[in-house]
């Protein structure tokens, strides 16, 4: 069902001088203590992070919930901060597909996609045999995704632990970690346009939209640097 | 209605929204060839979409985050983007010393 060698090489992507436990741990750690702020027990702490795994999301969610948002709006903003994650979607299954694999690995596996699993699957599918990549992707994002739950559940037993200094020190662990990715996958000039271009115009739309920025921002700077690779063959 | 059932609601709602974009994506991932010049397009709106929560991330922060200075957080940043260059692409040592840099310097 699943290929066992191709599954742990997968789940092995933790180890090593490339590992992302360490930015995934910091920031989920900082999470947990900041849901407990917020006031979710032990158990609905874990539970958020077991079933939405997006962390800007839960951000989202924990202070939409302190200033006493409503549900739907609270639906509707977690789902644009999100909604990136349908264009990374699309730009990793298409490399993973296989006739050979059943689609239900793809649709139950989606569930892993988010930042820092998509960075690592981006980096390595090219070292994987074509007919077992969705094994690959699967072994990056249980290891990811569980990492990410276990840490909640440190961060809200520790919360009492830890001063704000600390706090802060572990919150800005994770974009350092993701500037360093992208900046390693700024391999051709429509990549780095696409980088630099949203990076610029994210904060810049930010300051009149916060809640569409992202998507505006997105879809701006990746039509440009589109056009931009296309007109000069990448 | 109680505290406790409306963060369970609250966290049904933020994953139920977080995961029709996943599950869109895979949908529409098995029409999309990856030699299509719809798929390089989806490629570069992903990386800007992403850098640009990034780019938001250091300088308007969620969280905690929020009170730090900006200006420190962008020399962090800076200095760790130069350590991860000079290390030969190793992601640890940035990662560390970036928790390490601006707990100091906070």
């Amino acid at each position: 069902m699943i290929n066992r060698k191709i599954f742990f090489q997968g789940l092995k992507s933790l180890k090593g001088s490339r590992s992302p436990a360490i930015p995934l741990a910091a920031c989920f750690i900082a999470l947990g203590a900041l849901l407990k702020d917020a006031g979710f027990n032990l158990q609905q702490s874990a539970a958020s992070s077991l079933f939405t795994y997006a962390l800007p999301g839960q951000l989202v969610m924990a202070e939409s919930l302190l200033v006493g948002a409503s549900i739907i709006n609270i639906f509707i903003a977690v789902w644009l901060v999100n909604f990136r994650l349908y264009p990374m979607t699309v730009s990793l299954f298409p490399l993973l597909e296989h006739k050979a694999q059943p689609k239900w690995k793809y649709y139950l596996s989606c569930h892993f996609l988010a930042v820092t699993s998509w960075l690592i699957a981006k980096e390595g599918y090219k070292k994987i045999d074509k007919k077992h990549r969705i094994d690959f992707w699967i072994g990056i994002g249980i290891g990811t995704w569980s990492t990410a739950i276990l840490m909640t559940i440190i961060g809200h037993l520790s919360a009492d632990y830890m001063n704000k200094d600390m706090l802060i020190g572990l919150a800005i662990v994770n974009p350092v970690y993701f500037f360093c990715m992208m900046i390693g996958a700024m391999k051709n000039l429509s990549i780095s346009i696409a980088v630099i271009g949203g990076t610029i115009l994210g904060p810049l739309i930010y300051i009149v939209s916060t809640e569409w920025a992202l998507l505006f921002a997105g879809l701006i700077a990746g039509t440009v640097a589109f056009l931009f690779g296309e007109k000069n063959g990448k | 209605m109680e505290s406790s059932q409306i963060i369970v609601l609250a966290i049904i709602a933020t994953s139920l929204a977080t995961f029709i974009s996943r599950f869109m994506g895979a949908l529409t991932s098995e029409k999309v060839s990856v030699n299509s010049k719809i798929f390089q397009w989806f490629n570069c709106v992903a990386y800007s979409t992403l850098a640009a929560l990034l780019g938001r991330m250091i300088i308007f922060p969620a969280g905690v985050l929020a009170d730090s200075d900006l200006f420190i957080r962008t020399a962090v940043l800076i200095i760790c983007i130069i350590i991860f260059i000079v290390s030969k692409k190793n992601l640890v040592l940035p990662t560390l010393f970036s928790a390490i840099i601006l707990s100091i310097l906070n």
